[in-house]
């Protein structure tokens, strides 16, 4: 007889148990992901060659072979770009708005709120929306500024909370000691918090635009097909890399397939590109903050 | 129920970091042991490293001896899980669970162990509020939340749930810290009134309560900024109150430092 | 140190202001505020122009909208939501059962069982699982999942084929609810996975020492300190992916082979959503049928709505509670 029983099996069995399950929904999680990759990269590499990104599908007849997603490259970067110009400097503002002038009262509770019921609108509304009201309703063409529209408010909610979170990090001494050496209110923003805060707030908005660099919908329905070079985003129909990849996956033959793969792979590693920069700049920023 | 506790060349590390070094001392049953020592001389962790609870913060570990009536807790075969069952433990901050009654934050350590009637289980939740000082208080209400109580009774209401498994030993982390002194002093009758069913050792920063209620008193102290913590001097209270036999001892009692 | 940002209401303010004041103050305040309201018209401004370009499709409508399940605005004009709701709502259940107890496990291996210095990569691989652009998980759906379930299915149907959803005759397998609701619950993975890993890291230490130095095992202490404090946020955090799914388009445009029906056989090739609806109708729609898809957008905008103020309100609520007892 010990002094100290041992617990008893049935217990033991249940927290190893657990533990076998914890492991296991991880190993779950992760294995999707690797099969998207490997998929994609194996799928993907067929086509993965000069041709598919200097050359648009523009001849391309349906069942032959060649062509590439050159227009919707050039699509992809010019809307989200456009998407960036407008949505970064709303979404800056507003988390500015939050952090240094609205002290919690109710159109700050307000807009906080309606941040977060913002990045839970489907992506497919806000085309929807542009839809609506740019095209249907102020009589505008499909373009890549459409698209653009609609890409720029799916990022703004999420350019603000990170803006948010960044900009409250500041802190207060910063703002303190440049108010006591008579520096106004705005210009201590412009020319102490947001350059104290400026990577974390990089790194956010290059999140925002990987999000949003692979979406499709909100493109579907406002910048139009084309399988012509259009580099020009404020008239007629563009492409976008996300678009393509959705059109050729549509098409029933093997060749678009192909194309439609190596498509998603272009996309991925623009999409993995733009995060890993991002968490690299956060990475840099602070080498010692762990998980 | 009561048992003794002998520790032997015990060091502690947080990482590479040693806190505690070869500290070694026999705990009485039956009886209350103070730790008293100035901040940061290791006497908390000691204490954790009595019921292994040392070792659930990540990188820390333990060298040397615990035997608790002769068995080693850190023998290869002892699980950490059923030391902390027979060695209960009250912390410095009152920690009832926040999503629990008081009847369930009491019986909390009993569902651990198998199915308990519904009778059983009310016994033990009075019987343990009774042994806390708590149950007048809290009779009329035992549904409510447990973080509703006041500092002191959320304090009296984890030291039920320690008793309520019917430990063999009560470790107590600077229970009062946190507590007024009406609190405190409810506190401190209770532990006088527990010692005739347990060993209980306390840390305390307040010299006043460790002559109140203990028995044997240790004194924890470094040599140094960054040194291991040790133990200077170990006794019964009342000779280490009038007489200690280490300058280091004195100067702390009578206040010169710490 | 020097800096690219630059504001609107930058005015050419001298260095040395110290005594003037800044005349630039008020047009950046103005700015940041307008910014802020410009946020909340956007989101009236949606429902609003959903609103006025649907009406017309739907007074052209001659069925009814909300208990129709053909959809045929640009023919005969008879199109109704029931059956495009119906899927909607039932993918996204069969995605968030799927989704909610895996990403629990995520969550509490990153919180609570990998090691420390894995956590943080690990952690990193699962949100990595939402950098995938959603046509991808579509192509790949078709490509690999669709296949995979086959026999699963086929298993299921014929062992299992009393129970409803797994009932069902002839053709077993393929573009079924099963495998768009599979991949639904990978894309929503990530998102209850890390919110929920960030509510059971806020655990307090000292209930977590507290149920440990009661004698629990590492899942005693997990049931007895940490699910209970999550609750709140992992429900939230359902609600979102549930809001998530509801609104995803194109996985399942490629996945559901577009029918008009209502049946729970979620093993035969049945399956369509308001989402994969528009993108799958909105190349050949008239004017009529872009009113009808503007019409479902504008259903599926307000039953996000709903769930996301339902999951945000929930959070805030558990805000405030966590800083007033913690």
């Amino acid at each position: 007889m010990t002094t100290v029983q041992h617990i008893s099996a049935g217990r033991r069995v249940k927290d190893r148990l657990a533990q076998g399950l914890v492991y296991l929904a991880f190993a779950l999680a992760v294995v999707p992901l690797v099969s998207v990759l490997w998929l994609v990269i194996k799928n993907g590499l067929a086509r993965f060659d000069t041709e598919f990104l200097t050359h648009s599908m523009r001849n391309i007849g349906a069942r032959d072979a060649g062509g590439g997603a050159y227009h919707a490259i050039i699509g992809t970067l010019e809307q989200v770009l456009l998407a960036s110009l407008i949505a970064v400097p709303i979404g800056l503002l507003t988390a500015i708005y939050l952090t240094e002038y609205g002290n919690g009262g109710r159109l700050s509770r307000a807009i906080s709120f309606f941040v977060d019921v913002m990045t839970g609108v489907p992506s497919v509304v806000t085309g929807l929306f542009v839809l609506a009201f740019w095209i249907l309703f102020l009589g505008m063409p499909f373009s890549g500024l459409a698209g653009a529209l609609a890409l720029a408010i799916l990022m703004m909610p999420t350019v603000v909370r990170s803006a948010e979170e960044m900009l409250r990090l500041v802190p207060n001494d910063l703002r303190e000691a440049s108010y006591a050496l008579g520096v106004a209110k705005w210009r201590t923003i412009v020319k102490v918090v947001l350059p104290t805060a400026f990577t974390g707030i990089v790194t956010g908005v290059m999140l925002a635009v990987a999000r949003v660099a692979g979406e499709t919908a909100p493109l579907l329905l406002t910048v139009f097909f084309t399988d012509s070079i259009n580099s020009d985003p404020f008239n007629g129909p563009q492409m976008g890399l996300p678009l393509y990849v959705f059109d050729q996956a549509g098409r029933p033959n093997d060749t678009a397939i192909d194309r439609a793969w190596t498509g998603a792979l272009t996309l991925i590693l623009i999409v993995m590109l733009l995060n890993l920069v991002a968490r690299l700049i956060a990475w840099w920023r602070s080498p010692a903050k762990g998980r | 129920m009561s048992k003794q506790i002998q520790v032997s060349g015990l060091d502690a590390y947080y990482g590479s970091h040693k806190a505690i070094e070869d500290v070694s001392m026999t705990i009485e049953p039956r009886s209350i042991t103070a730790f008293i020592g100035p901040s940061g001389c290791g006497k908390s962790t000691f204490l954790r490293t009595l019921n292994r609870m040392h070792e659930v913060i990540p990188g820390a570990r333990v060298e040397g001896k615990v035997l608790l009536d002769g068995e080693d807790l850190y023998g290869a075969t002892v699980e950490p899980v059923s030391v902390r069952r027979s060695i209960g433990m009250v912390f410095q901050r009152p920690n009832p669970f926040p999503t629990m009654s008081i009847y369930e934050n009491v019986a909390a350590g009993l569902r651990l162990n198998g199915r308990v009637s519904k009778s059983q289980s009310d016994g033990i939740v009075e019987e343990s509020l009774k042994g806390a000082n708590l149950w007048n208080e809290v009779k009329d209400r035992l549904n409510k939340p447990g973080a509703g109580l006041s500092g002191g009774q959320q304090q009296r209401l984890c030291i039920a749930r320690a008793i309520a498994v019917k430990p063999q030993v009560l470790l107590m982390d600077e229970p009062c810290s946190a507590l007024d002194p009406i609190s405190t002093l409810a506190i401190e009758d209770l532990m006088v009134k527990l010692k005739d069913q347990y060993t209980i050792v306390i840390v305390t920063h307040n010299m006043q309560q460790a002559a109140r209620v203990s028995d044997r008193t240790a004194f924890f102290n470094l040599d140094g900024q960054g040194k291991p913590g040790k133990v200077v001097e170990m006794d019964e209270t009342s000779r280490m109150f009038t007489n200690p036999s280490q300058k280091a001892t004195e100067d702390y009692i009578t206040g010169r430092f710490g | 140190m020097t800096t690219d940002v630059r504001t609107r209401g930058g005015g050419p303010a001298t260095r040395r202001s110290a005594s003037r004041r800044s005349h630039g103050e008020a047009p950046f305040r103005f700015a940041a505020t307008g910014a802020g309201i410009l946020l909340l018209v956007i989101m009236a401004a949606i429902a609003v122009f959903l609103i006025s370009e649907a009406v017309p499709a739907l007074q052209a409508n001659k069925g009814s909208f909300f208990t129709e399940l053909t959809w045929e605005p640009n023919g005969s004009q008879v199109f109704g939501i029931a059956a495009l709701a119906f899927g909607t709502v039932l993918s996204s259940a069969i995605a968030l059962v799927i989704a909610t107890p895996v990403a629990i496990g995520v969550a509490l291996f990153i919180s609570h069982y990998a090691p420390r210095r894995m956590a943080g990569p690990l952690g990193y691989l699962v949100d990595l699982l939402a950098a995938v652009p959603s046509v991808v998980y579509g192509l790949w759906g078709v490509a690999f999942l669709v296949p995979l379930l086959k026999t699963p299915s086929e298993w299921l149907n014929a062992h299992l084929g009393w129970f409803p959803l797994f009932a069902g005759e002839g053709a077993i397998g393929g573009k079924t609810m099963l495998a768009g609701g599979v991949v639904l619950a990978i894309m929503i993975l990530p998102i209850i996975a890390a919110i929920s890993r960030e509510v059971f890291l806020q655990t307090p230490k000292m209930n977590e020492e507290a149920a440990l130095a009661l004698g629990a095992t590492r899942w005693e202490m997990i049931r007895m300190a940490v699910l209970p404090f999550g609750r709140p946020g992992v429900v939230s955090a359902a609600m979102l992916g549930l809001g998530r799914a509801m609104g995803e388009t194109i996985a399942v445009a490629l996945i559901f082979p577009a029918t008009f029906d209502i049946t729970f056989e979620i093993l035969t090739p049945h399956g369509n959503s308001i989402a994969a609806n528009i993108a799958n109708g909105f190349g050949e729609a008239t004017p009529i049928g872009r009113g009808a898809l503007i019409a479902s957008g504008l259903v599926l905008f307000v039953i996000t709505l709903l769930v996301n103020m339902a999951a945000r309100m929930i959070i805030n609520r558990r805000k405030e509670y966590a800083r007033s007892g913690a």
